[in-house]
């Protein structure tokens, strides 16, 4: 069947239809809609009547990209499959479980998807998470378009299984927020039986066995390469003119097609090698050599990762081109513009001749009107105002924003639950008063951990947790502490008097600054909680009442 | 066949349902399509775009490359210049002439209008108010400009039509009613503009 699918829906359809039994998450552009679109099929399935007969598949949320690579090695361990999707920063989160499962191996598949954001559309750096996969020295596969993604998930369990490793599976913002026609299958293969390993000292990583297990995966890189070279994903095309050559990578691949149709035969008589298989396909890289290759131009979308690889695979006397070598921007997703530019470098294109009129001015995305974080940032510049010098911690959601006009509020943002524990170390550096702001998801996720540092060392702190009751940044998903984030306060060691809840409202202002005051004046870790619905996911339940 | 557009807006305006509606009559008129979408942070009432390729032969790139755009379909005047680059030298823009002032430094809507009646194919007119007199709801809008853009799409009205049928169909008969006169109303408003006559017959 055809249908029209978002890259991201390409992937859970092809999970799906592969045989899933669990997909663990957090939300984070742009994977989100993986995790979705397969609880969307879940609840579909179970309102269905005549829903044809396969097993549940598990698709709640996880706290956090550690727990849920954890649970789904835990689920693999059983022998099923499993799937964990993340944006690229979450292979940060979770990489000690992620390097470690490349050690056990894997006995149900088990496929992580990276989805990176060159150009950091929305993500504060552009990290390659393919970095990750030869890190972990696993296979990584980068799917080209949608109809691959989809393909590649089938494939990409059955080789998890046939090679007992992890497979992670790299895409980017152009591959995961793209549309296109998919061709599905339309029997989904069975879900796997619960089996155990047969040989549990695999998962047990005492360092005894951890040697062994180490030695296997060390073993098994020529494997992985012997893979790389079969699969049907890689392909060398040899050109009519063999000096010069292009290797793309992922999507790259389309960025080259479309210049060649506009640029003609020059380019189009030139070898080609697709690459959407790691670890590099050796034999495929040195026949292009032995075919005359002086000159490669490597494509590839993120950082130069195959670039610097490839310099160490050819003669010297062959020349590496491409985003290192200036032929192609440092930085920043490609584009047709960048690619084409870079096969005709020295030529004008001079495809269009318009440019932006200077009237036209950014517009830069700003908190929603009527929004509970903006009331918490108007309370929080008044009373910060009070004292000189006083320092707010962000953290990363919507609230970030409060960097931007009209608040200016917050001083820093790093990473995920990065605010209480700055705010720690700069008032234990003497900073006074030190703030963190920290949404309720970004909270559960990683906060919870900085703030029993606080009050272990009775940092003088005041923690706020903006509490819209949702993972808002990314579309409203539940968010893993509601309703129970005082008691996990309390439950770190919070001074009970110290926990306190206000409705972030204009009317209640007041009485936000004279709770916000209190707790500064307090020599100890106080934690103010904002709690309002997030107006977004207000106005769907509320439109889903009537 | 082959149409490569650019839809732009502020985040919540509503052009993804503008691509959806396009989508499907592609898909039914078993076109090849592929449609980039902006999800995350920027929705947060900034600027978005969407780029929606719709073509006979297999597409490769889901980017559209500079000075490549038939038709910028925008639900904001000031977010339609943005894209300019992108226009093919006869290409044309469909936008509102309503500015949605979310920034305090937007600049005068007259300069904004001045640029837009300066690309020779252009079509500016006011969705909201076209809505209205049609009968339809505000959230229509977008169906509106939609409309303005089907003669230039390459896709028949009567696919679209189809389209709006079947996308809105979950939400009942009076949405699908006020969605149908909204693209009619637009489309009505397009053929009966000069600039159309002019150059349209040529397109």
């Amino acid at each position: 069947m055809k249908h029209l699918l978002l890259g991201d829906e390409a992937i859970a359809q092809g999970a799906i239809d592969a045989g899933l039994s669990g997909v663990y998450a957090y939300p984070g552009t742009p994977s989100t809609e993986i995790t979705e679109y397969i609880q969307l099929c879940e609840k579909r399935k179970a309102l269905s009547t005549n829903s044809v007969a396969t097993g549940k598949i598990f698709c709640q949320w996880a706290t956090n990209e550690k727990t849920a690579m954890e649970g789904a090695l835990g689920m693999s361990y059983m022998g099923k499959r499993a799937l964990v999707c993340m944006k690229h920063v979450g292979m940060n989160v979770c990489a000690d479980a992620f390097m470690n499962a490349a050690i056990t191996g894997v006995n149900g598949g088990l496929v992580v998807v990276a989805a990176d954001d060159p150009s950091m559309h929305s993500s504060q750096n552009e990290q390659d998470s393919r970095f990750y996969a030869k890190f972990a020295m696993i296979p990584c596969l980068e799917p080209s378009n949608q109809q691959e993604a989809y393909d590649m998930m089938h494939y990409a369990f059955d080789l998890s299984e046939s090679l007992r490793t992890p497979i992670l599976l790299r895409v980017t913002t152009r591959m995961a927020h793209s549309r296109a026609i998919v061709e599905t299958i339309d029997t989904p293969r069975e879900q796997n039986c619960l089996s155990a390993p047969e040989n549990t000292n695999h998962f047990i990583l005492l360092p005894a066995f951890a040697r062994k297990n180490y030695a296997e995966l060390v073993e098994s890189q020529a494997d992985f390469v012997q893979t790389s070279e079969e699969s049907l994903y890689n392909t060398y095309t040899k050109g009519i003119q063999t000096k010069k050559a292009f290797v793309t990578t992922g999507i790259a691949y389309n960025y080259l097609m479309e210049a060649i149709e506009r640029l003609g035969d020059e380019v189009r008589d030139q070898s080609i090698l697709k690459i959407t298989q790691y670890p590099l396909p050796k034999a495929l890289i040195e026949q292009m050599v032995v075919d005359g290759a002086e000159e490669i131009l490597v494509l590839e979308e993120g950082q130069p990762v195959v670039e610097e690889l490839l310099r160490g695979m050819v003669p010297s006397t062959v020349a590496v081109k491409g985003r290192l070598t200036g032929d192609l921007p440092r930085m920043g997703e490609l584009t047709p513009d960048s690619v084409r530019e870079a096969l005709e470098k020295g030529k004008m294109s001079g495809e269009s001749n318009k440019v932006v009129p200077e009237i036209v001015v950014g517009r830069p995305p700003a908190l929603c009107q009527g929004c509970g974080h903006r009331d918490m940032y108007a309370a929080l510049n008044e009373v910060a105002a009070e004292h000189e010098g006083s320092k707010i911690f962000g953290d990363i959601g919507c609230y970030t924003l409060g960097a931007l006009s009209p608040f200016h509020a917050i001083h820093a943002c790093v990473e995920m639950g990065a605010s209480i524990t700055m705010a720690k170390g700069a008032a234990d550096a003497g900073q006074f008063p030190s703030f963190a702001v920290i949404g309720d998801s970004t909270f559960t996720h990683s906060g919870m951990t900085g703030l029993l540092d606080c009050v272990n060392s009775r940092a003088n702190v005041v923690v706020l947790i903006s509490d819209n009751l949702t993972t808002g940044m990314t579309g409203g998903q539940d968010s893993a502490g509601t309703g129970r984030l005082e008691a996990i306060c309390l439950g770190l060691g919070v001074e009970p008097e110290h926990v306190r809840v206000v409705v972030p409202l204009p009317k209640n202002m007041e009485e936000i600054k004279q709770v916000l005051r209190e707790e500064v004046a307090y020599n100890g870790t106080s934690v103010v909680i904002a709690r309002r619905e997030c107006i977004q996911t207000l106005k769907r339940h509320l439109k889903a009442k009537k | 066949m082959k149409r490569d557009i650019i839809l732009a807006g502020v985040g919540g305006q509503g052009i993804l349902s503008i691509a959806t509606v396009i989508g499907d009559a592609a898909l039914n008129e078993g076109l090849y399509l592929k449609q980039a979408e902006v999800h995350g942070m920027s929705q947060r009432g900034g600027d978005v775009q969407s780029n929606l390729r719709l073509s006979s032969d297999p597409i490769y790139s889901d980017l559209i490359s500079k000075g490549g755009a038939d038709i910028i379909i925008s639900l904001e005047p000031m977010e339609a210049l943005r894209y300019l680059p992108y226009l093919k030298e006869e290409g044309w823009i469909v936008t509102s002439s309503k500015p949605f002032v979310n920034i305090p430094n937007y600049p005068e809507i007259e300069e904004v209008i001045k640029h837009i009646e300066a690309i020779p194919h252009h079509v500016l007119l006011d969705v909201e108010a076209l809505a209205k007199e049609a009968g339809a709801p505000l959230q229509a809008a977008n169906m509106v400009l939609l409309g303005a853009a089907i003669p230039m799409l390459g896709i028949n009205y009567n696919k679209i039509v189809e389209g709006v049928k079947r996308i809105f169909a979950r939400k009942g008969e009076a949405v699908v009613a006020a969605n149908l006169a909204a693209i009619e109303a637009g489309y009505e408003n397009v053929n009966s503009s000069t600039l159309w006559k002019m150059y349209g017959t040529q397109w």
